[in-house]
């Protein structure tokens, strides 16, 4: 089912006509915006001269920093009178970063959001608890205002309260939740203390934070769910801008409003389908706050096949951020590549650490440390050889660079909560 | 089935290589009061596996399990041999006759006799080779 069935089902020629028109109107109004009027003056950049998609390219990119720079309200392309919300994004470092939305963004914004709800089969007849924090933080007002807009019946039920969250699930009825994977995990474990099944969920949401397929799993068994993964950041209107439908495989990301680039976040030199790299997202139909080029500091890529669902082209999975980013002997590597290979390998434990030294040589050398599985510990020395050997293999075809493996005890290895701090460079400047 | 009860169960822990882990390994022994008969440690880069015959295997595979250690079980025979120049040549060579393999070994030597342990390819047929030409194979009863 469709919520909008002509910019999701677009054919190429069509999109990239709009995705052109589009382009241009937003280069107009970026003028508005001193850093960008500045900037494009310059560059001696003049909007007639983008032509084709790739003379994107011609454009300079917009950092996080930029727009902290500009606080609080230097990227706002249009007077405060036409702004009728603000959102901000939490600032782990400074100032946090000012998002603000005219009336025809909250509504294009909401739009984006129901057709994500739609795509997944969600329609007037659920009931949708939004458990997410519904202050400054985009995910809780976007999601409330497109499930609305759908005309689901909405429970804006914040976070907090799990057990309260929980009898509502129960007494009201609730059939699809939207909440953070590891809230999410929580209200499991709560649901199972309380020994309610949530028999009438059926659908979750998941966001704003990374999740691996084991969690997909974990979530969809424990909770009885559908689980779905949907992204998107503050400065590119909130939640909604890429979304899974029902195949669960890869996000359709809606070019008629985001122009998606995939670049060597090291380079900045683009990237072609099923390479993996940084996410530039030039969003088209921006009003109060427009912006070229955006690096979003994710990392994904452009999936090379069509969808059966019969939408726009998908991107990957988010595999991490380009803070996190290795460069070993000139070759980019992230740390969620080599958590997907020792995934795969069901010798080893899902834990492990990555240290990067530089030898005598001058020359990168990667160790990593893996747990070794209590069931698959043979007793003898040549299968731990073997299986110390497998996995330099299996990483050396995935990350194509030679890498050192260590094998360690069973839970010897850092456990962390929160954000994982598995790589450790103790590499001297050359 | 005769020949099991020449089959040893040695007990195997993988161990990183780093100080303090054969301590760790011998103080949880020590206190389970299980005593060690024999043991060897073998080494590959930064690991390391343990092999030890003990008097209660049963009990040491518990407890080091509970500290976290990846433990199992293998297969072993153990040899007595003479305890004079010859006493290995005279082993090995019947082994190495018959085809089969040694895939490591260790051996201790004290006032009862000098015993080799071997860990080989083909147990059942070392047993019987070795008990035909009238060599004493250890039962595990002497052990557990």
């Amino acid at each position: 089912m469709y919520w909008d069935e002509r910019h999701e089902t677009m054919r190429p020629e069509e999109l990239e006509a709009l995705q052109i028109r589009r382009l241009r109107e937003t280069i107009e109004r970026v003028r508005h915006v001193p850093f960008y009027r500045d900037l494009l003056a310059h560059k001696g950049i003049r909007t007639e001269e983008i032509r084709t998609l790739d003379d994107v390219k011609k454009l300079p990119f917009t950092k996080k920093q930029d727009l902290r720079d500009g606080y609080p309200f230097g990227f706002f392309a249009v007077p405060l009178s036409q702004v009728v919300r603000i959102h901000t994004t939490s600032g782990t470092t400074g100032k946090p970063t000012v998002v603000g939305y005219t009336r025809g963004d909250i509504d294009r914004w909401s739009d984006l959001i129901a057709r994500n709800l739609t795509m997944i089969g969600l329609t007037e007849d659920d009931i949708f608890q939004n458990a997410v924090n519904m202050g400054m933080f985009t995910g809780g007002l976007g999601f409330h205002y497109g499930a609305e807009k759908v005309g689901m019946t909405v429970l804006p039920a914040g976070t907090g309260n799990t057990r309260r969250q929980i009898e509502m699930i129960d007494d009201f009825g609730v059939t699809a939740i939207h909440c953070t994977p590891s809230y999410a995990m929580h209200l499991a474990e709560v649901a199972e203390e309380m020994g309610t099944d949530l028999s009438t969920l059926r659908t979750g949401i998941f966001g704003a934070e990374p999740w691996s397929e084991t969690t997909r799993d974990d979530l969809e068994d424990r909770l009885g769910v559908t689980a779905y993964d949907s992204y998107g950041l503050s400065e590119l209107y909130g939640p909604g801008v890429a979304f899974e439908c029902p195949e669960q495989d890869g996000l359709h990301i809606w070019h008629d409003s985001y122009l998606v680039e995939i670049i060597d976040p090291a380079t900045g030199e683009p990237l072609g389908p099923g390479e993996r790299g940084e996410l530039v997202v030039t969003p088209l139909v921006k009003e109060a706050m427009p912006l070229l080029r955006y690096r979003t500091g994710d990392i994904t890529m452009l999936l090379e096949d069509d969808c059966p669902c019969g939408r726009t082209r998908r991107i990957a999975r988010f595999s991490g951020r380009v803070d996190d980013m290795l460069i070993i002997r000139g070759i980019n590597v992230f740390p969620s590549q080599i958590e997907h290979v020792l995934m795969a390998l069901p010798e080893v434990g899902d834990q492990f650490m990555v240290y990067v030294d530089r030898n005598e040589h001058h020359l990168d050398e990667m160790t990593i440390h893996v747990e070794v599985k209590r069931p698959y510990f043979s007793g003898e020395l040549a299968d731990l050889a073997r299986l110390q050997q497998k996995i330099v293999r299996t990483l050396r075809e995935s990350l194509e660079l030679r890498t050192a493996v260590q094998l360690v005890e069973p839970g010897s290895l850092p456990r962390f909560e929160g954000k994982a701090r598995r790589v450790v460079d103790r590499r001297t400047a050359v | 089935m005769a020949e099991n009860e020449f089959i040893i169960r040695q007990i195997s822990v993988f161990s990183e290589n780093r100080p303090g882990r054969l301590a760790a390994i011998a103080h949880a022994l020590e206190e389970e009061r299980v005593n060690i008969y024999a043991f060897s440690i073998a080494e590959a880069s930064g690991f390391g596996v343990v092999r030890a015959l003990v008097d209660q295997p049963e009990r040491a595979h518990a407890r080091l399990s509970r500290d976290g250690f990846n433990v199992a079980f293998t297969d072993v025979i153990a040899v007595r041999m003479r305890d004079e120049p010859g006493g290995l040549y005279e082993v090995a060579a019947m082994l190495g006759d018959a085809g089969i393999n040694i895939e490591y070994s260790y051996a201790y030597s004290g006032p009862a006799g000098a015993v080799l342990i071997l860990r080989v390819d083909r147990p059942e047929e070392a047993i019987n080779r070795i008990r035909s030409a009238g060599k004493e194979l250890l039962s595990s009863a002497a052990f557990h």
